[in-house]
């Protein structure tokens, strides 16, 4: 994937994780020291949706300090408002490209070198 | 046929006399990009279409490549930093010392596809509630019609505002439109849309309190420059202030501007003034 090895070029460390329980247990399992920074979810996931893993993202107090970005086909209007509400932080709409998450990410105040 | 370098000199002569903008030699194949899908539209070549430009009897011709020519690249909240001082100190010291008369004017320069002027609408929107009983004009000027009718229309593309725009103030301040966002009437209200030529004589704009000049004087020569931002300074309330590009300044340029620093970011104003905000600053 083009993002992570974007992402991994200007210094993060990167996992992946193929649906949102899988993503939720290695959360967990980073806790307390080794939660990462962000988390970029898709919004279609087998199990456990985008929706859903946010949701248990943000009851875990321990998780506090993930950003999250919801990337995604969904576009409708009352989509983006419920992942907002539920706690992700930026919500980006398909088609995107790297830049566009690299922007996101330094308008939710991550480090990456550009404005 | 690759350009020659004669006709290359037609485009560059024309573009610096009609938009003062600066064409380096070696920029051909700029030239040949941008021109190449005016060329397929009039279904000529572009050595054909150059030399139409050179009869010059094409005024319409010639804007069209004047707007082909034109980088019209920009971003929502582009470069983050002037907004926010414009959030953090320009805009509350204004407020503050206008409180009697509640007018605010500000001319965004080179305004593009609209993106900066509907930034700074949604920052006076998003943080001074108390604006809403002021007189707020937002002037945005680019020699691209094209652009004007976009700032006017207000509408961007799912890619457009993926750049810079923060999704909480996309759901506020956009309407979905298709498969586009449309800028919210309460944004448009306030900008007022016009096409001029900032290298030539200037319309009367009225006193401005505050100037975005960004990311358009590094296409101009020095002498330009310099023109422009006299001019600027004639139109600027003695105690205004002035944005330029990150990669722009007026040092070298116009000395009676001084830079002032706040936070990590800045802008400039006219030697002597602001000194209140400076100690407020510091
Ligand atoms: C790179 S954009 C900058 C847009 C915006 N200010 C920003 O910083 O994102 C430059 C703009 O300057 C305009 N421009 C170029 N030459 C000009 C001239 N002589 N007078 C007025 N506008 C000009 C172009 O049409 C273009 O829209």
């Amino acid at each position: 994937m083009i993002l992570r090895k974007i992402l991994e070029s200007i210094g993060f460390e990167v996992e992946q994780a193929e649906n949102g329980r899988v993503a939720y247990d290695l959360l967990c399992s980073w806790i307390p020291f080794d939660v990462p920074d962000l988390a970029l979810v898709d919004w279609n996931m087998p199990e456990m949706n985008g929706i859903e893993l946010i949701e248990a993202i943000r009851d875990n107090s321990e998780l506090d300090a993930l950003k999250i970005i919801m990337c995604t086909t969904e576009t409708e209007v009352s989509q983006m408002t419920l992942a907002l509400l539920t706690g992700a932080n930026e919500y980006v709409m398909k088609p995107f490209t790297a830049e566009t998450i690299i922007d996101k990410m330094a308008l939710i105040g991550m480090p990456v070198g550009t404005s | 046929m690759p350009i020659t370098s004669l006709e290359f000199d037609v485009v560059r002569k024309m573009i610096y006399e009609r938009a003062a903008i600066v064409l380096e030699p070696g920029k051909e194949y700029l030239v040949e990009a941008r021109l190449g899908p005016l060329a397929r539209a009039d279904g000529c070549t572009i050595n054909q279409l150059i030399g139409r430009l050179r009869n010059g009897t094409e005024r319409s011709l010639s804007d069209r490549v004047v707007e082909a020519l034109t980088t019209n690249e920009t971003a929502f909240f582009r470069d983050v930093k002037p907004f926010e001082t414009l959030k953090s100190t320009v805009l509350p010291e204004i407020i503050a010392r206008k409180s009697a008369s509640r007018q605010l004017n500000i001319w965004c320069a080179a305004s593009s596809s609209g993106q900066e002027p509907y930034t700074i609408a949604m920052t006076l929107k998003e943080h001074f509630p108390q604006l809403l009983n002021w007189q707020v004009r937002i002037l945005c000027t680019d020699i691209s019609t094209e652009m004007v009718t976009r700032t006017k229309l207000g509408r961007y593309s799912q890619l457009e505002i993926g750049r810079g725009l923060p999704a909480p103030m996309l759901l506020k301040y956009f309407n979905r439109v298709g498969l586009e966002w449309e800028a919210a009437p309460e944004l448009k209200r306030w900008l007022d849309v016009r096409q001029m030529n900032l290298a030539a004589p200037w319309p009367t704009l009225g006193k401005q309190d505050v100037v975005f000049c960004r990311n358009v004087l590094i296409y101009f020569d020095v002498d330009t420059k310099r023109s422009i931002l006299r001019r600027i300074r004639d139109l600027i309330t003695p105690e205004g202030y002035l944005f330029l590009g990150a990669a722009e300044t007026t040092r070298g340029l116009d000395d009676q501007f001084e830079s002032m620093h706040i936070g990590s970011g800045g802008c400039y104003r006219v030697l002597g003034a602001g000194k209140t905000v400076e100690r407020r600053v510091s």
